[in-house]
């Protein structure tokens, strides 16, 4: 991404500056809904007004920091990187969900994470994973009694 | 001398065996974390909340201790040795101290750190025995609308005075409110912003947020961007011993160090790099040798180094005393107060004086056993920096999901765990501070639930805000501290700490 100079716009600070704005709409519209109950003082409904209030504020500073130049200048995202780490996560988010167990989730983050800081190795990398993984199971599912999800892999431990 | 006897009473606690070893586990974990890269005492205390539920509190919370006083130390390690310092509050000791290991002085660096540190700890923990006391005297008179006043100094100190750029700091602590006010309303049970999901309803979860933002924000960003540093391990090179010169250079710089560290700690200013970096350019100004810094002075490791563990000690204060956290580490240790159903203040000190002081006299002991363990063990933690990135991160990422996974293994709560992982990196790539999303996200719901209380027992009268003089005149401290960023442009140039 560019860094902007001074008297460009620069479009991600302006992204974030709509997602403020779009946070406080969201706040508000979740406010009215609520009911009303009679108390002293002020209600439920109060405190997230002040926060909406906040956020709408807030998102002018931060649109008048992108139009002036106020961002920070930033070096270009490794997309491939980010991507691979993002990937993982959404693996082991679905491996979790569908019942595949914990040792199966992390060895592909830890195998995912470990190429996108550039290793190529991706079989040591997973047996890497699994072995780790499978320490972590051994020790708090069995030792520390802390409940990790099973699947297939641990029911064979 | 009522404060030197609860502190022997706490002596006895904290040299319970059991209590020794998690005070020993504890500074060993932290001197682990703080030099390894990536990792930092707050997210290792996030990652530890769910596994220490079921331990002692006593036990736990005085190895948390041991965990933030050894990160402190263990900072210093990396940032002499590789000039890329483990913690923020290490970037003022990388300054001349990666200098010295370049010039073969790598040891007296690590030594004049550590023995610096111990002295900066002993004094500032001192200072938490008798400051203590006074300040929960104070506090036993305070009213909600007090606590209320407060926290909206703490959280305008905390996000916008000090930081680069106001308007950052207060998007971040806005966000933090934002997320606090997820879940079921306390005092009347109405449900906010849960949109009727039921894992929402509990609120967001400050581990989650913690892991996320600290743990995977940061791989994110250092996967992002990692063609761009290249670091190089300078091996500890001569003796670890000081010469005589070398002990008559530090003392100085430690004890300003510490006055420096200790009241801006305990202040609800927070962060230790504004303490690290006025003792930095003091000592630079008073040096008999000029012309050595920015070659290797040793009084530019000493002071920033006692600096930082006075202050890490000095955040101590409002949080023991007054609940109130003022660095990322204290929001977390407040957490694991919380887990327990302990809540920090001065009624904490009347009903369990056994728990208060056992946990300030343990920090003693944890600073005795890191001046004895860390230079010894030197090679040790060294060797722990040969880790390759790849594997460091992956490790890092396998165990933050984990003890997501061990708490709530739900696709809902993991799936914030990840979205928290996209803001931390979004937030570090355009220079968001991070620590006043964590602050807001705790002491939102504790401020609104005093300022709800306040007005219920006026009768909705908002007067009582300024009726108190206590509470008027922080109020009126917060509006200066809020305003004076905007009027004084460019006259706060350091970052907010991050740990």
């Amino acid at each position: 991404m560019d860094s902007a100079p001074a008297g460009r716009p620069d479009i991600a600070g302006t992204a974030i500056a709509g997602v403020l704005l779009a946070l406080a709409v969201v706040i508000l519209w979740d406010t009215t809904s609520l009911q009303l109950t009679t108390t002293y003082g002020i209600g439920p409904k109060a405190m997230p007004y002040v926060v909406a209030a906040g956020l709408v504020v807030l998102s002018a500073g931060n649109l008048l920091l992108a139009w002036r130049g106020g961002f920070p200048p930033r070096e270009e995202v490794d997309r491939r990187a980010v991507g691979l780490i993002l990937g993982g996560l959404a693996a082991l988010i679905a491996i979790v969900g569908l019942g595949g167990g914990f040792i199966a989730a992390a060895t592909i983050l830890f195998a995912t994470t470990s190429a996108a800081f550039g290793r190529r190795a991706i079989l040591i990398d997973v047996a890497i994973g699994l072995v780790l993984a499978v320490a972590i199971y051994l020790t708090f599912d069995k030792l520390l009694t802390l409940s990790l999800p099973a699947g297939p892999l641990e029911r064979l431990l | 001398m009522d404060a030197l006897n609860s502190l022997l009473q706490g002596l006895a606690v904290a040299t319970q065996p059991a209590n020794l070893l998690f005070a020993l586990i504890g500074v060993l974990l932290g001197t682990a974390v703080g030099v390894l890269p990536g990792i930092g005492p707050a997210l290792t205390v996030a990652l530890l909340l769910p596994v220490t539920f079921k331990l002692d509190p006593a036990g736990s919370l005085i190895m948390f201790a041991g965990i933030y006083y050894g990160g402190m130390y263990g900072g210093s390690t990396t940032a002499i040795l590789i000039n890329t310092p483990g913690e923020s509050a290490s970037l003022a000791t990388a300054l001349e101290g990666n200098k010295m290991a370049k010039a073969g002085r790598g040891g007296p660096a690590l030594a004049t750190a550590a023995i610096g540190s111990f002295v900066a700890g002993t004094i500032a923990t001192l200072g938490i025995v008798f400051l203590a006391p006074w300040l929960v005297e104070i506090a036993v008179r305070f009213g909600p609308e007090d606590y209320f006043a407060l926290m909206c100094v703490a959280f305008i100190t905390v996000s916008a005075t000090f930081g680069d750029s106001p308007v950052r700091g207060l998007t971040s602590l806005c966000i933090g409110l934002a997320l606090g006010l997820v879940g079921i309303d306390r005092l009347t049970g109405q449900a906010r912003l849960a949109f009727g999901v039921p894992e929402l309803l509990d609120g967001v979860e400050v581990t989650t947020l913690a892991v996320g933002l600290f743990a995977i924000g940061e791989a994110l960003y250092v996967a992002s961007r990692r063609n761009k540093q290249e670091d190089k391990l300078e091996p500890v090179r001569g003796s670890l011993w000081m010469t005589r010169q070398d002990w008559l250079r530090s003392w100085k710089p430690w004890l300003r160090g510490t006055l420096f560290g200790f009241p801006i700690g305990a202040l609800p200013a927070g962060g230790a790099e504004i303490p690290t970096f006025l003792s930095y350019s003091t000592e630079r100004r008073l040096t008999k040798y000029p012309d050595e810094f920015g070659k290797g002075a040793i009084e530019g490791v000493a002071g920033p180094e006692a600096a930082n563990n006075a202050s890490a000690a000095g955040t101590l204060v409002p949080l023991l005393t007054l609940g109130l956290p003022t660095s990322a580490t204290a929001a977390m240790m407040l957490a694991g107060f919380q887990q327990y159903g302990l809540n920090p203040g001065p009624l904490l000190f009347a009903e369990r004086p056994d728990l208060v002081w056992g946990l300030i006299a343990s920090l003693f002991i944890a600073n005795t056993m890191l001046l004895v363990l860390n230079l010894p063990l030197v090679g040790l933690w060294v060797r722990l920096l040969a880790i390759p990135q790849p594997w460091l991160y992956a490790g890092i990422l396998v165990f933050a999901t984990m003890g997501t996974i061990a708490a709530k293994p739900s696709v809902v709560e993991l799936s914030m765990l990840t979205v928290f992982g996209v803001m931390g990196f979004v937030m570090r790539r355009f220079d968001y501070p991070v620590a006043p999303v964590v602050v807001g996200l705790i002491l939102g719901p504790v401020a609104e639930a005093q300022l709800r209380r306040a007005l219920q027992i006026s009768l909705g009268d908002p007067m009582v805000l300024v009726q108190s003089p206590m509470s008027a005149t922080l109020l009126a401290i917060a509006l200066v501290a809020l305003i004076a960023p905007f009027v004084l442009r460019g006259v706060s140039r350091f970052k907010t700490s991050e740990d």
